[in-house]
């Protein structure tokens, strides 16, 4: 029989087997109850119980047998795994009419079940980022078994290559050996993002001032929901924005200058990521500025300041680890976004200074990795995972140091809500 | 160094000019930013909307025995030259199916092909003088027209652009979703519950949060290198599947609804909790009864809008193959499917300038299901939310 079959006969049995509890159980602590024994808990919450002791340990052993089978490759016929998990239920059953007794606490003792139910999906997140470090960090330690960190580091030169006939042991017929080097793909993620955040810190930062410290009520409320229309627009829009509509703009303008830009420049993917990005800048700044306490503001308008120096000499000076930190943010936000430059920058790796030249990021090299018809073992595929490594590593430190800039910021003002 | 009254007015008139002017330059950058959004959209509008217009042309089918082999047999050559490869292809299928449709004749409208309607939309096409000639003509008699395009609704993906449709997309969209949120949803509200409402102080809980707001932090594509490395390789769920694009997606967006649960729980007042504990309910009684029933307006708002940002996510899905080329409106967990974003980046890639129009089109229909998505968000929020 096949394994869907088998599950389904299994789930079948179960929840008739849970069925049988939920109405034994229930039926039998009536009875009880009728005879005029005080009992502990209500008969639908002894009935619960019995269910719970019936698919419990029953499903707990199922997971458990098919996680060994695929963690340590033992090798269980399912059918043996899951007609022991329903003999487990019938014997839960059975436990779980026994403990129809009227000093028996069934409704803590569902409640205690329940909290470990919640414990264990608070887990899963946990197990998320973990799950996320050791594939990448796994698949990345291969790839280091075969080139070297070193160069991978600091060498000029990404040019995978041959790497896939490697793979498939045509080694020598490949012409030049892959190289691995990935300065030129942080150079065109550090161009892009830095263009981006040319953009969006300005407009964003300008915007938050505006919005904080001068706009009238009626501005302020409608123009919030509007700039964070920008956030939820998807990325990939925005990619078929950047190359079909903004990318030939500015070659024109290129060209009207005398200058020589190619349709995968980097201004156009920058340009359009640091639009992505105002509303990130302009809503964490925003809060940041409207936190900072009116005594400050009112102590430099007795001084004599002009309302633009107060918020140029104090209101700005007091926000700034929140908006260096919200700026943080946004570049580890450009470093890791990926569909606008997979469809508006360049494939081809290209250490350059000018940003009218096709550059390649960190992100389109893992994507061009992973969605060939490449063999998984190839250096080329595992290169994917040791560039996600850096990413990784790279936005998680940014993400600490911007929460850690953000405390201080909370600890001096003593405000809460940020 | 003394300085004249007229001299310290002036110096004041200066400061206060430059007090002013930031306020300006301020309202100009809200300004700009606004400005990009206006022409963003007049510009996905421009591209797009052409896109739920099709070119079709009137022909009159005869179902004689040659066309039961070739379909193009079926038209007058002249007619024929105009219309879509996609119908042609269809006719002898009609005719084997249907054995009484020959001999007979029928007036039909069908889909001419991609460069005839690009032509009628005033775009470049790579029509020949001659074949203008016989378009104008028939467009002058009424033969061929741009109509209401159903095949853009009804079909999948196709090569040739006129027979493209994001059907499939949608379809592959609303499974995908489906996994995320049944994984995503309880998950994430079991978390928020017992962070808020059981949790002690000590430092798992404190690992857990840090966690979360870690996780929410994470850049999309990160996600699609664990789903590729642990769901496809290690659990061997099949790739390029609903069920894997959606537990990819699930994880994306569990810190989303976590946070949003969290507030949703917050808010609700200690008053209740008080209240219900004070008539005797247990810790998962006062949650169960009070204070759920109470975030659920919150709890549900936060949810919409982590669904509506995971629908809009590609880069995830591309890495677990989503990308797929998907030509039937098919209906399976297991097998290869596209969504709409996906089917979007596809359309980008693709050559032809036809394309662009159906990329576009396929842009507006995503807009427009998050704009929806998002103000009933927004909806829900103002008609439940209770202030306490």
């Amino acid at each position: 029989m096949q394994t869907n079959h088998l599950l389904a006969m299994f789930s079948g049995v179960l929840l008739l087997l849970g069925l049988i509890a939920f109405f034994l159980g229930r039926a039998k602590a009536a009875r009880v109850r009728a005879n005029g024994t005080a009992m502990y808990a209500q008969p639908d919450q002894y009935a619960w119980f019995a269910v719970v002791a019936t698919a419990g340990p029953a499903i707990t052993v199922g997971a458990v047998g098919a996680f060994l089978m695929l963690l340590l490759g033992a090798n269980i016929p399912t059918l043996y795994l899951l007609a022991g998990s329903l003999v487990i239920a019938a014997i839960g059953l059975l436990v779980g009419m026994s403990q129809v007794k009227p000093d028996f606490h069934a409704r803590q003792a569902i409640e205690r079940v329940i909290r470990w139910v919640l414990v264990a999906a608070a887990m899963i997140s946990i197990f998320t980022t973990f799950g996320i470090l050791f594939s990448i960090i796994f698949e990345a330690l291969r790839f280091f078994q075969m080139h070297s960190f070193w160069d991978f580091i600091t060498g000029t030169v990404w040019n995978p290559g041959a790497s896939f006939l490697a793979a498939a042991g045509r080694a020598e017929e490949g012409g030049s050996a892959a190289q691995f080097g990935s300065v030129p793909l942080f150079a065109g993620t550090f161009m892009i993002t830095g263009i981006a955040m040319l953009v969006a810190i300005p407009v964003g930062l300008l915007s938050a001032i505006y919005m904080a410290e001068f706009a009238p009520q009626r501005v302020r409320t409608l123009a919030k929901p509007t700039l964070e229309v920008l956030a939820g627009i998807p990325t990939v829009v925005y990619g078929f924005f950047a190359a079909i509509t903004v990318a030939p703009i500015i070659v024109n303008v290129a060209g009207a200058l005398g200058l020589d830009a190619s349709f995968n420049n980097a201004i156009a993917p920058g340009l359009v990521m640091g639009i992505m990005i105002i509303p990130f800048i302009s809503s964490l700044s925003d809060d940041v500025i409207n936190a900072v306490p009116d005594s400050m503001r009112q102590g430099s308008l007795a001084l004599g300041m002009t309302k633009g120096e107060t918020i140029r000499d104090v209101v700005i000076p007091a926000a700034l680890p929140g908006i260096i930190s919200a700026s943080l943010l946004a570049v580890s936000r450009a470093m890791g976004e990926t569909m606008i430059v997979v469809m508006a920058a360049g494939m081809r790796p290209n250490l350059t200074a000018n940003p009218l030249e096709d550059m390649t990021t960190v992100t389109v090299r893992i994507v061009a990795a992973l969605t060939g018809d490449l063999e998984f073992e190839s250096a080329e595929t595992l290169s994917a995972f040791a560039l996600g490594l850096v990413l990784f590593a790279v936005t998680l430190s940014l993400n600490l140091v911007s929460v850690l800039m953000i405390r201080r910021f909370r600890e001096k003002y003593r405000v809460n809500n940020l | 160094m003394s300085h004249s009254f007229d001299e310290i007015s002036a110096q004041l008139r200066g400061r206060h000019r430059k007090s002013a002017r930031l306020k300006w330059i301020s309202m100009g950058a809200l300004g700009l930013a606004g400005l990009f959004l206006v022409l963003f959209f007049a510009d996905m509008l421009n591209k797009g909307l052409p896109a739920f217009q099709q070119a079709y042309v009137q022909v009159e089918l005869e179902y004689n025995e040659d066309a039961a082999s070739m379909g193009r047999a079926a038209m007058d050559p002249e007619v024929s030259r105009v219309v879509s490869r996609s119908f042609e292809r269809l006719i002898p299928g009609m005719i084997r199916d249907n054995p009484d449709l020959l001999g007979t004749t029928e007036q039909r409208w069908v889909l001419t092909n991609g460069d005839v309607d690009q032509y009628l939309k005033g775009h470049r096409s790579k029509l020949s003088e001659a074949e203008r000639e016989v378009v104008d003509e028939l467009v002058d008699s009424g033969q061929v027209a741009l109509k209401f395009n159903t095949t853009f609704f009804s079909r999948g993906d196709s090569k040739m652009a006129e027979n493209a449709g994001i059907m499939a997309a949608a379809v592959g969209t609303v499974m995908t979703m489906l996994v995320t949120l049944a994984i995503a949803f309880p998950i994430g509200v079991m978390t928020a519950v017992y962070l808020e409402e059981f949790a002690p102080d000590n430092r798992l809980t404190q690992i857990i949060e840090i966690n979360i707001n870690n996780l929410a932090a994470i850049p999309s594509i990160l996600f699609g290198l664990l789903g590729l490395a642990i769901f496809i390789n290690f659990f061997g769920v099949p790739r390029s599947s609903p069920l894997v694009g959606g537990m990819t997606l699930a994880l994306m967006t569990l810190p989303v609804i976590i946070i949003a649960t969290r507030t949703a729980l917050r808010s609700v007042p200690d008053s209740i909790r008080h209240a219900a504990f004070g008539v005797g309910c247990s810790r998962w009684q006062v949650v169960r009864d009070h204070v759920l029933p109470l975030a659920m307006p919150g709890i549900m708002t936060g949810s919409i809008i982590g669904l509506a940002q995971a629908m809009g996510e590609t880069a995830p899905l591309i890495i677990v193959g989503m990308v797929a080329f998907i030509p039937d409106v098919g209906a399976s967990f297991t097998q290869a499917a596209t969504v709409l974003p996906a089917q979007v980046f596809t359309w980008a890639g693709e050559p032809e300038r036809a394309f662009v129009e159906k990329t576009a089109g396929g842009i507006l229909v995503l807009l427009s299901i998050l704009i929806f998505l998002n103000a009933s968000a927004v909806i829900l929020r103002k008609k439940f939310e209770r202030r306490w």
